[in-house]
């Protein structure tokens, strides 16, 4: 199926757009076909989004556990594979290689940390549809709806914060980026 | 501050659009010093190792002093804006830019003294976790290997926290720029477009971050400081050695952040950003370190005069009323002497105040890693294994070539990335705003309560000091 052409509003506030939402989703539409842009973090904005982002710590985990067995794994199997002289001491030594598999450890999280938000947000898809970014209090509303008998309902909500929402040609969005 | 967002951006992207004759003229004078230490580096290279200083019994000398100082400014970025994000201070919005840079780039610098150090730089790569060609690996029970791993570690943790608060910062640049420069900050917004959804991945990201990179930085510096610690070389060899250079590397991190704030101020005309708040702060939290710090150097002298072992007592009164004692004396002076007074008197710990303590501070504290090196590796236990050290032009140039190359840098950087965080710096403005209609509508019912306790605090603090001020 053809993604139809987004239909773009600018609302003034946070508010304006939130009650636009409400209305958008009273007429059919389904939350992930609303994309929110701002200019800055919405925090007092209740929705969803949190639920892809909170996937994030526990990736993150298990980026730090990989990046741990990994660095456990380089010290132990390269000491035995060139096993030297200690003495009797133990050839792969916990107090030693402990601090490279925490550093390891946390270059797992760090990296862990970078690739999901790349994954999640999402980031280094560098065509966007040149809605622009937005200033101050302002909010950009971009309905793409999966019915083309919506478009017209749409159009007329939205006129309640901007008074001519612009239908837009489809840039090479990402689909299910909606983030309301 | 009572600016509008259009003012915000207009105020700290002019550094970014507009090129002023003073950049050259910065470029110029710090490239210049720069190419000199290249060319001390060059003349080094050429004619091997030992056109510097170093050599029997003290093989540690510049080089490695500069790495340990450079090490130690980097504490001051990535760690105080990480602890300040968690605490979400509220002051912390225009600074935490311009530590974060000065992590990565000390670090870089940092770590480039090693291959100096070398003598033979080109080999550097027989550091890395690797099988040779004759099947040998690098020995993981050496804390040079463990620096290794630490630094390039934090080094990316550093770059990774830098990088992902600047990404709506280049999409709004990208928003006004044209041509190759449009293109060019397409490419750094990495498709920024500020959804819901981004920014929510953002915020968690960061929160993650600065939780990660905490325990990073502290482990950076203990391992520094292992490389000292787990050798039997008096004075080396102490338990109290990790968290003393930690305390030491955050000290001397806050006065290069203080200088670095100066400086900012002063030539971006960034005064209604960069407000005396912030200086207040950050001097409080110099004056604290100043005190941990003599605290540290207190005990560590204290348990070895007590001890009275021959060979620690004869590096401890070499640094004390030996050749060394100017230059431990000048140490207190800087890091104590001097911050002291300006930072402990109200009156006195103005921006000009704080920033007198902080070059007294780097001052005293590139003086405090010369004393841990070259003293005790020069009075080691026996007396045929003394020696003394003196360093050359070349170890000299390079170190004035690194303080150059780190201001170069800190310029070049500040002509790519607005230096203050502009989004952050709104978000702040929001949440002011609130507090204020908050405030005022608990003034208006007369009941303190219907603010949140936390709000109410705020607005409190923010009153006492205006009454301070």
């Amino acid at each position: 199926m053809n993604r139809m052409d987004p239909i773009v509003a600018t609302c003034a506030d946070p508010a304006s757009a939130q009650r636009a939402i409400k209305a958008l989703v009273s007429v059919g539409v389904k939350e992930n076909e609303i994309t929110v842009i701002s200019a800055v973090p919405l925090d007092d904005w209740d929705s969803g989004d949190h639920e892809k982002a909170s996937l994030m710590p526990w990736l993150v985990a298990l980026g730090a556990i990989l990046g741990g067995i990994s660095g456990y794994l380089l010290v132990s199997l390269t000491q035995e594979s060139y096993p030297i002289h200690t003495g009797g001491m133990p050839v792969v030594s916990l107090w030693t290689d402990g601090i490279i598999t925490y550093e390891l450890t946390m270059l797992g999280a760090i990296l862990s940390t970078l690739l999901v938000l790349f994954w999640t947000a999402p980031l280094l898809r560098w065509k966007h549809p040149g809605n622009g970014i937005v200033e101050g209090e302002k909010i950009i509303l971009e309905v793409v709806p999966a019915a083309a008998q919506l478009t017209e309902r749409i159009k007329l909500v939205l006129q309640q914060c901007d008074p001519q929402p612009q239908a837009r040609a489809p840039g090479p969005d990402i689909p299910g980026q909606s983030s309301v | 501050m009572k600016k509008t967002p259009d003012q915000i951006n207009q105020d700290l992207l002019r550094p970014v659009v507009q090129t002023s004759p003073s950049f050259f003229l910065a470029c110029g004078i710090l490239g210049a010093v720069v190419l000199v230490g290249c060319y001390a580096w060059g003349y080094q290279l050429y004619h091997g190792i030992g056109v510097a200083g170093i050599g029997r019994p003290v093989f540690w000398g510049f080089y490695i002093t500069n790495f340990v100082f450079w090490i130690g400014i980097s504490h001051a970025g990535t760690l105080i804006s990480a602890i300040l994000r968690l605490s979400n201070a509220g002051w912390r919005r225009p600074i935490t830019r311009c530590a974060e840079v000065i992590t990565v780039f000390s670090l870089c610098i940092g770590a480039m003294f090693p291959l100096i150090h070398l003598g033979r730089s080109w080999l550097f790569f027989w550091l890395f976790p690797y099988p040779s060609e004759r099947g040998l690996w690098p020995n993981y029970r050496s804390p040079l290997l463990w620096d290794f791993f630490a630094i390039n570690t934090y080094l990316i943790g550093s770059v990774t926290f830098l990088i992902l608060p600047i990404i709506p910062d280049m999409a709004l640049v990208r928003e006004r720029c044209t041509g190759w420069r449009k293109r060019l900050y397409n490419f750094l917004s990495l498709g920024w477009r500020g959804t819901r959804r981004q920014w929510a991945c953002l915020e968690v990201a960061m929160h993650i971050l600065a939780i990660l990179i905490i325990p990073v930085a502290v482990s950076v510096h203990s391992i520094v400081s292992w490389d000292f610690a787990m050798t039997p070389v008096p004075l080396w060899h102490s338990t109290i050695f990790a968290p003393y250079f930690v305390a030491g590397a955050i000290f001397s991190g806050i006065a290069a952040l203080i200088i670095a704030l100066v400086f900012l101020r002063r030539f971006l005309h960034l005064e209604e950003y960069l407000e005396a708040v912030c200086f207040d702060n950050l001097g409080k939290l110099l004056l604290l370190m100043s005190l941990l710090w003599f605290y540290f150097v207190f005990a560590e002298r204290l348990t070895v005069w007590y001890g009275n072992e021959s060979s620690e007592i004869a590096v401890l009164w070499l640094t004390q009323r030996g050749a060394y004692r100017w230059l431990f004396w000048l140490m207190v002076v800087c890091n104590l002497g001097i911050p002291f007074p300006l930072l402990a008197i109200r009156k006195l710990r103005t921006i000009t105040g704080t920033c007198i303590a902080s070059i007294a501070v780097v001052l005293g504290m590139w003086v405090e890693r010369y004393l841990i090196i070259v003293p005790s590796l020069s009075r080691k236990f026996l007396p045929y294994a003394w020696g003394s050290y003196k360093p050359t032009w070349v170890e000299i140039t390079i170190t004035a070539a690194t303080f150059a190359a780190m201001a170069l840098l800190y310029v070049g950087f500040v002509k790519v990335v607005p230096i203050i965080s502009i989004w952050e710096l709104k978000v702040g403005m929001r949440e002011e705003a609130r507090i204020l209609s908050a405030a005022s509508e608990s003034e208006l019912i007369g009941v303190r309560s219907t603010a949140s306790p936390q709000i109410a605090e705020r607005i409190g603090l923010e009153r006492t000091y205006q009454a301070k001020t």
